[in-house]
């Protein structure tokens, strides 16, 4: 799935954080892997052994210059190619909300992988509430940049929604943790009101 | 090789370039059982060797095709190699960097040792008395050609349809000698619709009655079987879109249709036409032992399974499948993904979208050159 996140800032923390949570030497697929570049990164610092998903070509293509392991494929089709636990880390940074089917797609990460990783945009971020509830338009942000009729983002969700998808499948939330303005929020003020606070979020689950 | 004649030659070709041959004097085992020998192998190469010998790429040549990928044979040559449009300087395969070597396979009729060739026992052609051959065998063959050149390792074997199936074969036989390998529109076993269709073509050369069991080439050749098959092969490397494009429903140089069974559209001429012309350059024996090779092709079977048959791969793996490809089709390259990534394999798959059928891998330069130049550079690097 094509990224439609262009703030460079954020993206780079989004996969330090990944990075700082990735075991070393281990096996990972990272779907929607755009140009292959959180690859490259693991690949490089943490010396795993990594296989990306992407859907659009020219990103391909750019995988395939760093050598970056890449399979073109759309992941709302499944993961069918991949056996049960076959990757100690499943990824899917910034794409659930693009998905069509977020709850299939979890879902096949959850079998394919040991652990999964997860980033999406908070809805309930209190800008996005505020600009609903002030201006009544649809909200766009940084992070959000699309207008209502062409934007990727088609299953948008808040940390509760979230939490409450993997409470209703018993799915183990084994780390949250809290981004605004690209940088991490892990006072317990941040916390406690992560909901309200958090304007992206990665999750570390597993099953 | 490097030939400097200025005659209309654009820039991104290799030129003039000319067919050698080598000669194994000793027999070789073939998958069947059988000894066979001598070979006579047909094969071009463009571009330099380096010093390291790291930077050689083989090219395998689908069914009808030859060991004249690119470049002319003359200042007046007017057809080039076949994969012309992807090897040459700058090109996907860029013989600025890369020595690329392409040979005519065994049962071929282009330069290499097949069942027209003369059989030194007889000194008349082979016929049926050429043993039947396989995918390994044509593989084989081209081993001995690359230790006669000596060359000591392989960059990349790279070849669409039945040429993706011998790189495959290397991989598997010679897996501490190729680094990479490129596996264009191809399949890790012939489909029951390919076979069909390749029984169909055979079945149209040995009803002609010039084929004679095999021994027609003191007189006709069997032209109408093997046209008729090379119209049937054609069907398949195209797609229902890209026969609509080319030609609709219309009528080749009529307004009305004729009432009769002459030739009325123009689908039915270009069919005709393609016939002919491959009458014209191609042994019907051959395309009936080759076509017979790609039947015999089935890699899970042969090797207990896909991932058995791709064990002792180091090789770095591109598939390329196109969305067309019905002959061919993508799920079959997924298929050859699926085993490498079950065992742990560097690969690499891009499935292209195109229109072009079967025949997109002789087509889409573009998108290819693009892929595939990546992917070398990668490989290169890597050493």
């Amino acid at each position: 799935m094509k990224s439609h996140y262009t703030e460079s800032k954020g993206l780079h923390l989004n996969y330090e954080i990944i990075l700082n949570n990735i075991k070393a030497g281990s096996k990972v697929l990272d779907l929607g892997c755009g140009s292959g570049e959180l690859l490259r990164m693991l690949r490089e610092k943490k010396q795993i052994r990594g296989r990306g998903v992407e859907i659009n070509e020219s990103n391909v293509i750019k995988c395939i210059e760093k050598g970056v392991s890449v399979v073109q494929g759309n992941i709302d089709e499944g993961l069918k190619e991949y056996q049960d636990k076959s990757y100690d880390y499943v990824i899917l940074s910034k794409t659930l909300q693009c998905t069509h089917k977020p709850d299939y797609v979890i879902h096949e990460m959850l079998r394919v992988g040991k652990k999964v990783v997860i980033s999406f945009p908070n809805f309930a971020y209190w800008r996005v509430r505020f600009h609903l509830f002030f201006k009544g338009t649809m909200p766009k942000s940084k992070i959000l940049p699309f207008e209502w009729y062409d934007t990727p983002n088609i299953h948008l969700l808040t940390i509760k929604d979230f939490r409450g998808f993997c409470a209703d499948r018993n799915i183990v939330i084994e780390k949250e943790i809290f981004t605004t303005r690209a940088l991490i929020r892990d006072n317990l003020f941040n916390k406690i009101f992560s909901n309200f606070l958090t304007e992206e979020v990665i999750f570390v689950v597993s099953k | 090789m490097d030939t400097t004649q200025k005659i209309n030659i654009s820039e991104d070709s290799v030129g003039i370039v000319e067919t050698k041959y080598y000669t194994y004097p000793d027999k070789i085992k073939l998958e069947s059982g059988v000894e066979f020998g001598p070979i006579t192998i047909a094969y071009e190469t463009y571009g330099t060797l380096n010093a390291a010998c790291d930077n050689v790429i083989l090219l395998e040549h689908a069914l009808t095709g030859d060991a004249h990928a690119a470049g002319i044979h003359s200042a007046d040559d007017k057809k080039s190699g076949w994969w012309d449009s992807m090897v040459g300087p700058n090109k996907a395969f860029d013989t600025n960097k890369y020595f690329i070597v392409c040979s005519n396979i065994l049962g071929g009729c282009m330069g290499t040792t097949g069942p027209s060739s003369i059989n030194p026992d007889t000194g008349k052609p082979y016929a049926l008395d050429f043993p039947v051959v396989t995918v390994e065998d044509m593989v084989k063959v081209q081993k001995i050609l690359i230790d006669h050149l000596g060359i000591t390792g392989l960059l990349s074997v790279a070849g669409g349809s039945m040429g993706g199936m011998q790189a495959m074969e290397w991989v598997i036989h010679y897996p501490e000698f190729v680094k990479s390998t490129i596996v264009i529109a191809s399949t890790s076993k012939l489909s029951a619709q390919g076979i069909a269709f390749n029984a169909v073509g055979r079945t149209a050369i040995i009803s002609d009655p010039n084929w004679n069991n095999g021994n027609y080439y003191n007189g006709e050749s069997p032209a109408n079987g093997l046209a008729i098959a090379r119209m049937i092969g054609h069907i398949t490397y195209l797609s229902e879109e890209s026969m609509h494009k080319k030609f609709g429903r219309k009528l080749q140089d009529k307004t009305t249709p004729d009432y009769n069974f002459d030739v009325d559209f123009q689908v039915e001429s270009y069919l005709q036409h393609q016939g002919q012309s491959f009458v014209d350059r191609f042994d019907a024996n051959s395309y009936l032992y080759i076509t017979k090779a790609m039947d015999y092709y089935d890699l899970p079977t042969k090797y207990g399974s896909l991932a058995l048959a791709f064990r002792k791969n180091k090789a770095k793996f591109l598939v390329i499948s196109f969305s067309s490809d019905w002959l061919f089709p993508p799920e079959q390259s997924k298929d050859i993904v699926k085993a490498l990534m079950n065992t742990d394999k560097d690969v690499a798959y891009c499935a292209i979208e195109s229109n072009c059928g079967h025949d997109a891998f002789l087509l889409e330069k573009d998108h290819q050159t693009r892929i595939i130049k990546s992917f070398l550079k990668d490989a290169f690097k890597d050493k």
